[in-house]
């Protein structure tokens, strides 16, 4: 009798009083959106019942600007979209732009390619593990991170003469050729950054709170993670092995050995925000080798023999695919026949990885919506693009 | 599968259907369909369990720009007539393989229905050819811009007689 009036007074009081779901805005400053996204969070409690993104606050229309640029001028702009992996921006692009124009390019070329773009690939995954750390409340391993991140820089900076938007990668060829110590300096540091891992592992694969932060928490299940189209980490932290290196090879990827790591919910459940984090950390020592296969065997040769000048393909459309840091990024580019693209399109993984946010975080707390976001690891510059 | 065999798989399923491939002088080969018949190809080709496209990758709008060219008292261009066209690039993670459909609507009244109880990715790319481009999905259930502001009411950026206004809500846009 007791317990029943006190539940009728309850529900009376529920009736009466505010309404439990309060409605809460994320952004578009705060940190921990990575950029300028904003999040209009429903919550009942700590609890999120509901999470809408708000997106487009970047948005610079890439594709338009495309149309009036020829083919060469397009890469600047492209490099501008995810401006953590440049130079994987422009090894898609210009595949895409390869194909419509059927060339073959030099062999060294080809190894040029797959060296910088794994080195593409550590340094941004350098800064998601990073800044996941940095969300999570870890402060340290950030630091480590990034100090490894800037040698990294600095050999692009050496090869190239830009830190962040490189233009490096063109159709047909590259901008400039290594510089003749590049295979000593990044033999040295990948010696050095090994050592350095084992660090990062301590301070933050091991790490008892991290993992408490993290495991268990924003599970996709592998249904999901196909119906949503993720890519990249996220639909291998699901535990299925979608990579466009292995399942159709760019490049000359499949000269190299490489494993695909894919998350087993070793800590919580399978797809949790720690299984994405721990594939980005496998990937990372899976660069290592293939840049050291790659440096191994990078023939000599003139990078600049197949550079066309003018670049006119005939009409026609393409959609090309690679995998880009963080995931699948592809190119659709439809030609007219003249030296100017009719139409480029962007399939972003960030843009597609984002539009899962919604589902994941039902029903988890605002704490580790922060972790989930983190999990996803999006940049704002390509979902807007 | 090929794209070949792809193409007599649906066309012995759905005999009274006007479906052809097309190919330009360079890159990929793509299956045209009709709008109104649209919807009924991308439930076979996901579902049939010899074909199993699960995975939707991209959908590209495009503005074909093939009607009537004109010019406005200000000299700007205009385009009457025509066709928008949709792109769906799909893939299947069980067998492997891959394909583009094409869809060509009209551009006054550009409506097709919405894929986004086949594939939930459809949800942002279809928001997306509506924001840049204006293409309607029926069936979509928060069908609103997305890149652009949501009271952005001067046109779609991505076609190709889009006129950049020179005020936004009173700001003058300086470029």
């Amino acid at each position: 009798m007791m317990n029943e009036a006190y539940n009728l007074e309850y529900k009376s009081l529920k009736k009466e009083g505010d309404s439990e779901i309060m409605i809460l805005n994320m952004g578009p400053q705060h940190p921990s959106t990575h950029g300028v996204l904003r999040l209009e969070l429903k919550v009942n409690g700590e609890i999120i019942e509901e999470v809408i993104p708000h997106i487009g606050y970047l948005h610079r229309c890439f594709e338009k600007h495309a149309e009036a640029c020829n083919y060469q001028q397009v890469i600047p702009y492209v490099d501008r979209m995810d401006y953590l992996s440049s130079m994987y921006n422009d090894f898609g692009y210009a595949i895409a732009v390869e194909k419509l124009l059927g060339i073959e390019i030099p062999e060294r070329v080809e190894y040029i390619r797959i060296i910088m773009g794994e080195f593409q690939r550590i340094a941004s995954h350098l800064v998601a593990i990073g800044t996941f750390g940095l969300d999570v409340g870890s402060f340290t391993p950030f630091l480590y991170c990034f100090r490894d991140r800037e040698k990294i820089l600095t050999l692009f900076e050496k090869t190239c003469g830009a830190r962040l938007l490189y233009n490096y990668i063109w159709p047909g060829g590259v901008s400039h050729d290594l510089y003749p110590e590049f295979k000593n300096d990044a033999l040295n540091f990948l010696k050095e950054f090994k050592r350095n891992l084992k660090d990062l592992e301590i301070l933050l694969v091991e790490n008892k709170i991290f993992i408490e932060r993290t495991a268990g928490i924003g599970v996709l299940s592998e249904n999901i993670a196909i119906n949503y189209a993720a890519s990249g980490p996220m639909i291998r932290g699901s535990g299925i092995p979608y990579d466009i290196r292995k399942i159709e090879p760019y490049g000359i990827y499949d000269r190299f050995e490489f494993n695909i790591p894919v998350g087993e919910g070793i800590m919580g459940k399978k797809g949790d925000c720690w299984d994405r984090f721990y594939v980005r950390y496998l990937e990372i020592l899976e660069s290592i080798k293939i840049i050291e296969q790659a440096l191994d065997s990078l023939p000599d040769g003139n990078v600049f023999e197949k550079l066309p000048k003018k670049i006119k393909p005939k009409k026609g459309i393409v959609y090309s695919r690679v995998e880009s840091p963080r995931g699948e990024l592809g190119f659709f580019i439809i030609s007219d026949g003249s030296d100017k693209p009719f139409r480029i399109k962007v399939r972003a993984p960030s843009f597609v990885n984002l539009s899962i946010l919604p589902e994941i975080a039902k029903g988890c707390f605002i704490a580790d919506l922060v972790a989930i976001l983190g999990s996803i690891d999006i940049v704002l510059g390509e979902v807007d693009r | 599968m090929t794209i070949k065999e792809i193409f007599d798989l649906l066309k012995n399923r759905f005999e009274n259907i006007k479906i052809y491939i097309e190919k330009f002088e360079v890159g990929e080969e793509y299956i045209v369909v009709s709008p109104d018949v649209l919807k009924q190809i991308l439930q076979e080709i996901r579902n049939n369990p010899r074909l199993h496209f699960d995975y939707l990758m991209c959908i590209s709008s495009v503005d074909d720009a093939n009607g009537e060219i004109k010019k406005d008292e200000n000299g700007n261009k205009i385009i009457k007539g025509g066709t928008l066209s949709l792109y769906y690039h799909l893939y299947s993670t069980t067998r492997n393989h891959k394909i583009a459909i094409k869809t060509s609507v009209d551009r006054e009244n550009p409506a097709v229905p919405t894929a986004i109880d086949l594939w939930k990715s459809a949800d942002w790319h279809e928001r997306e050819a509506f924001d840049m481009m204006g293409i309607k999905f029926e069936g979509h259930p928060n069908l609103k811009r997305i890149l652009m502001p949501y009271d952005w009411n001067a046109g779609f950026p991505l076609r190709k007689d889009f006129i950049t206004p020179e005020y936004y809500n009173d700001l003058k846009i300086p470029y």
